[in-house]
């Protein structure tokens, strides 16, 4: 019996910090090198070792904090997180567990302009990252490279208040969002330096008791988390749709099978044993600091997007749209430094730019296409000198050789022929040749003159200036 | 509290420990009397007292977020340490969950 | 210098000179260095040949280095002396090191077989200091497995006896750096102390042993044993040789976050001063129930001695004394499961191999690497950290240790120190306590609350019972370590019990 049941989702996102180096250690924190060279005895967990705590580290998670509107926690500190993997050199994580950073805190998602829901941030906690496993099942072996062991993460855990697997996708879009404006993270799924799990209930519609709710892990894209979610709903209402139990477990999502399977049940849950981590004093933040903070906070996505609609004049989809990528309003505003009219360039930048962007696959600011070619080519438009289709012709040429738009229409002889007395001779020469279409405009049948237009464009090779052909034609018929 | 040998073989799992039943015989009498030792500390009212997890009073201990990228020689003594490397990775059997 | 003196004037052969060099206090025998009247390499050879001679009786160290290369270092020890740009007085100085210190490519095995073998990367921040100082390293000192333990018997490997008495323990975890430093095995060494392992066996070998303020020492490349407690200190013939140890090792460290920034003291400086005025605490609780009265006696003496000198003694009470053990024995274990969480077979040290799976590699490499007592303490803390036991085990033992530290201040309000006995008992014999856990904790009652609290201590030999040494114990405010050395330079003094070396009862070569 679909639309039965209330889906009801939490998340816990971890996400890497953009630092240069680990959080407890020197050691480059970077993607993609030879495994096991960004290591050291620190990050190794060789016996004798300490943590030392990043200060960048510790900046960008406050700043996250402020970003996500958290109470940022005076005290805090570490804590250890006990359990036996391979991945795990020391056999602990150093994570935060009764005193995180930040405390509860709210994100905004909306859709098409309209505010879904205020999503509520339950805590935001510091954590070092584990290595990465490789799995060869022939050999029965795996393989461990510590590279990403240190890299320094926040784990942000939500309220279980999404309520189906697009809010939870339109959740971690935006959360995305604010931390790559904030400059807190690249927030690359793919490269795992944004991790998703998923705790996801189901209930009877109207209940207010919360239903068993079982984890699932392995989503690895923003698509992922959408079918994985949408996959276990279909499960868990199958189940619950026969009167059955579901048994509290975390399960795993394979993107390949599209399907769910389990992992570990609630009999092996782990006992972590957590405790207050003693090679690390802890963290108090005052005032001073947290001000500091603020005032180097960047403006948020969300706040950007009420300044385009009451600046501008936008609309809340066009806002929408322009934010969603930081690169893309930076290049909006960047423009209006040098063209007055907002909507004219947020109709080129919906539009046509957003297209070849779409084709070429990359952010608009990778490209060779600037604000000023923008600013530009509407310049040529409203003077008139080009058409608008020559206008996305010269366009495209920008993405591809970077010229500017006047260059361009010069070299290709795009110009609009806006020069009066060639264009009256033309005029004459077509009112000349076409005398029976005079007569029908005389005798009251004025869409000839679109007769007439196609004619005189015809002559011009299409480069006449149509409002002034317009003019010109209306002038000397209705004399 | 009194601990019996299920408890106990508990705990081990938890740390990974293994035992012969003679030795969880011994370890569990032992775990009694240290853990009757240890209960002496249910005679203070230690309600309104304050933990204390670290004994000097420090805070904010960080270090500049600089880089020092380690040289191959320490790479590889730390490799040649380990138990079994294969392409420079530390290689374990098989993990079952 | 009557010691030294008496060394060289015996004599009359190289040879002979050899034989008793091994004899001096460090500071004497940088002196002689000072003055070109002997070398490094001279001393290194002394104490080579006094090694070959007793530690197949003594058995102190674990690791003895290579002598050829030793003396290398002795030999460019030997050509900063000369040219006079040696600017420790550590220089070309041989000691030991306890085998919980990392040192850079020489193995540092904990003792344990779980580490057999394993030589870390890197040195310890006291490592680099000593190395810098130009002192030079003999070996690494025996110790009960990951310095869990009171009598040294913990060791994988074998066990260390008493210089004093061959059928008795020399106590524990440091056992085997007391019992090269009251060998002659070396100038000096370092121990850690987690709940008295410097101090109670300095006591039992009649040496020297300060466990410094917590954060004093950096802890950088010590093995933990329980991190909130662990301290480096030195182990040395007299309280002259702590304090130019402790000059060096002593200082802020950025890599170890609980090590406290500030001005460097010069302890050295602080020796000879006036004592007059000064006022020490004695602590019922330490007097008690427990001791047996010879050592009472002993310490007592002690005391009345130093009151002729000006200072005061007055009873003072810390009631909660009563409690640091069991606070203990949750707090040091529960850090210590998860400090040796990482002995696991994946990344070093030892792994059995024979396992199908991980979980199979885990259980049998450490069921074949950790000791009996290890796994005790390892059982015992991951069970006090165990969903549903922190609250009443583990929450109340730093509550505890909040209520220890209150009082200790209190009484430090109008006191400078507080003096206790080291230890219960003069050493026992070997295989006494073994099989009983708990009386085998009660010989750290008296120092363990010093780790609790984080505060400085030293133990300093005060007298002899069945002609076993007796320790006294002087704990100190936070950072006071100076004061402390002062007064126990004093005292030493007094007591007239220095260089516990000319009555050494080792049986040479059996
Ligand atoms: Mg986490
Ligand atoms: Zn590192």
């Amino acid at each position: 019996m679909p639309g039965a049941y209330e889906v009801v989702i939490g998340l816990e996102v971890h996400v890497e910090l953009h630092t240069a180096s680990k959080i407890f250690c020197s050691c480059p924190n970077r993607f993609g090198s030879v495994p096991n060279t960004n290591i050291c005895p620190v990050c190794l967990g060789l016996p004798g070792t300490l943590p030392v705590f990043n200060k960048k580290a510790l900046e960008l998670s406050l700043r996250a904090a402020l970003a996500l509107n958290c109470k940022v926690n005076s005290f805090s500190r570490f804590a250890r997180k006990n359990y036996f993997y391979p991945d795990l050199p020391k056999a602990y994580q150093i994570s935060q567990y009764e005193y995180p950073l930040g405390g509860i805190g709210s994100l905004d998602i909306f859709k098409d302009g309209e505010l879904v829901r205020t999503v509520t941030i339950e805590r935001l906690h510091l954590e070092e990252d584990a290595g990465k496993l490789l799995h060869d099942e022939e050999h029965a072996s795996s393989y461990v490279d510590y590279n990403r062991c240190g890299v320094p993460l926040i784990e942000i855990v939500t309220a279980p208040d999404l309520r189906s697997s697009e809010e939870a996708r339109l959740f971690l879009e935006t959360l995305r969002r604010t931390l790559l404006y904030t400059e807190i993270s690249d927030c690359k799924m793919e490269e795992g330096s944004m991790r998703c799990d998923a705790n996801i209930s189901l209930r009877p519609k109207g209940s207010e008791v919360l239903g068993q709710k079982v984890e699932i892990k392995n989503m690895n894209s923003f698509k992922a988390v959408q079918r994985g979610l949408e996959h276990e709903v279909m499960r868990q209402t199958k189940i619950l749709d026969k009167g059955g139990r579901i048994s509290q477990e975390t399960r795993r999502w394979h993107e390949d099978k599209g399907v769910t399977s389990e992992m570990r049940s609630k009999e092996k849950e782990q006992d972590y044993r957590y405790f207050p981590e003693p090679d690390l004093p802890p963290i108090v933040v005052d005032d001073t600091m947290l001000k500091k903070i603020r005032a180097a906070l960047p403006e948020l996505p969300v706040t950007r997007y009420r300044r385009l609609m009451n600046n501008y004049g936008l609309s809340a989809y066009q806002a929408e749209i322009i934010t969603s990528e930081q690169s893309l309003a930076d290049f909006f505003e960047e423009t209006l430094q040098n063209y007055t009219q907002p909507q004219k360039v947020a109709n080129w930048l919906l539009g046509d730019v957003l297209k070849i962007i779409n084709v070429v696959a990359k952010e608009i600011n990778k490209t060779l296409f600037t604000p000023a070619h923008l600013a530009e080519l509407l310049d040529l438009v409203d003077e008139g000198q080009i058409s608008g289709p020559t206008a996305k012709e010269i366009l495209e040429d920008c993405f591809k050789n970077g010229k500017m738009p006047a260059v361009i229409m010069v070299e290709k002889g795009l110009g609009q022929i806006s020069d009066t007395e060639e264009l009256e001779r033309v005029v004459a020469k077509v009112l000349e040749e076409n005398k029976a279409a005079v007569q029908d405009y005389e005798g009251g049948n004025k869409k000839v003159i679109a007769f007439l237009m196609g004619n005189v464009m015809k002559i011009t090779g299409g480069k006449a200036n149509p409002q002034m052909v317009t003019a010109l034609l209306k002038k000397k018929l209705d004399k | 509290m009194k601990v019996n040998k299920k408890e106990v073989e508990h705990v081990a799992a938890l740390a990974r420990l293994t035992f012969s039943p003679e030795e969880l015989e011994l370890y569990t009498e032992q775990f009694n009397d240290i853990l009757e030792y240890i209960n002496r500390l249910n005679e203070v009212d230690l309600e309104n007292v304050e933990p204390t997890s670290h004994v000097q009073p420090l805070k904010n201990v960080l270090r500049e977020d600089c880089v020092v990228t380690s040289d191959e020689e320490l790479r590889q003594s730390v490799l040649q340490e380990a138990p079994e490397v294969e392409h420079g990775f530390f290689k374990v059997p098989t993990i079952i969950d | 210098m009557l010691i030294l003196e008496s060394a060289i004037v015996n004599e009359g052969k190289i040879g002979g000179i050899y034989l008793k060099l091994y004899e001096m206090t460090a500071y004497e025998a940088a002196q002689c260095l000072k003055r070109g009247e002997i070398s490094s390499q001279q001393l290194v050879k002394a104490v080579y040949e006094r090694i070959n001679s007793v530690e197949p009786v003594i058995g102190g160290y674990i690791t003895v280095l290579d002598q050829e290369r030793v003396l290398a270092e002795a030999h460019r020890a030997d050509e900063l002396l000369q040219k006079g740009q040696a600017h420790s007085p550590l220089a070309g100085i041989p000691m030991a090191l306890k085998d919980n210190i990392c040192t850079n490519g020489i193995p540092t095995t904990c003792a344990s077989r779980i580490l057999s073998g394993y030589c870390p990367p890197y040195d310890a921040f006291v490592t680099a200091r000593l190395k810098d100082a130009g002192a030079i390293l003999m070996g690494k000192t025996n110790m009960d497995e990951f310095a869990m333990g009171s009598s040294t018997e913990n060791s994988a490997f074998h066990t260390t006896v008493n210089p004093w008495d061959r059928d008795r323990v020399p106590g524990g975890s440091s056992g085997g750096s007391a019992a090269v430093v009251a060998a002659g095995e070396a100038f000096f060494a370092l121990g850690s102390d987690t709940g008295g392992s410097i101090r109670q066996p300095a006591s039992l070998c009649g040496v020297v042993g300060l466990k410094p303020t917590y954060g004093n020492v950096s802890r950088y490349g010590l093995i933990a044993f329980a991190s909130s407690l662990d301290q480096i200190g030195p182990l040395t013939r007299d309280v002259r040789d702590a304090a130019f140890v402790l000059d060096i090792i002593a200082g802020h460290d950025k890599q170890d976050s609980t090590s406290v920034p500030g001005k460097k003291e010069h302890y050295v400086s602080f020796l000879g001063k006036e004592v007059r005025g000064m006022k020490v605490a004695l602590p019922m609780e330490c007097f008690g129930e427990g001791l047996k009265n010879e050592i009472k006696d002993v310490v007592m003496q002690a005391v009345e001695k130093c009151a002729t000198v000006g200072v005061h003694f007055s009873e003072a009470s810390a009631p909660s004394t009563k409690y640091a053990l069991p606070a203990y024995y949750l707090v040091a274990p529960a850090e210590a499961s998860s400090n040796l969480a990482r002995y696991d077979g994946v990344q070093y040290g030892l792994s059995v191999r024979d396992a199908e799976n991980l979980l199979a590699l885990y259980w049998s490499t450490r069921k074949q690497g950790f000791g009996p007592e290890v796994k005790r303490r390892i059982m015992l803390g991951t069970y006090a950290l165990s969903s549903g036991y922190y609250d009443a085990y583990y929450l109340k033992a730093l509550k505890m240790r909040t209520l220890i530290r209150e009082e200790f201040a209190k009484i430090f309000k109008d006191h400078d120190f507080i003096v206790t006995p080291t230890s219960p008992t003069v050493a026992f014999k070997i295989g006494e306590q073994k099989d009983d856990p708990l009386t085998m904790y009660l010989n750290d009652i008296y120092t363990i609350t010093a780790n609790l609290s984080g505060l400085p201590a030293i133990s300093i030999p005060c007298g002899f019972v069945e002609g076993m040494p007796v320790g006294l114990q002087v704990i100190g405010r936070p950072f006071d370590e100076g004061r402390m050395l002062q007064f126990c330079y004093c005292l030493e003094g007094l007591l007239g019990i220095k260089g516990c070396m000319a009555t050494i009862n080792v049986k040479e070569g059996k």
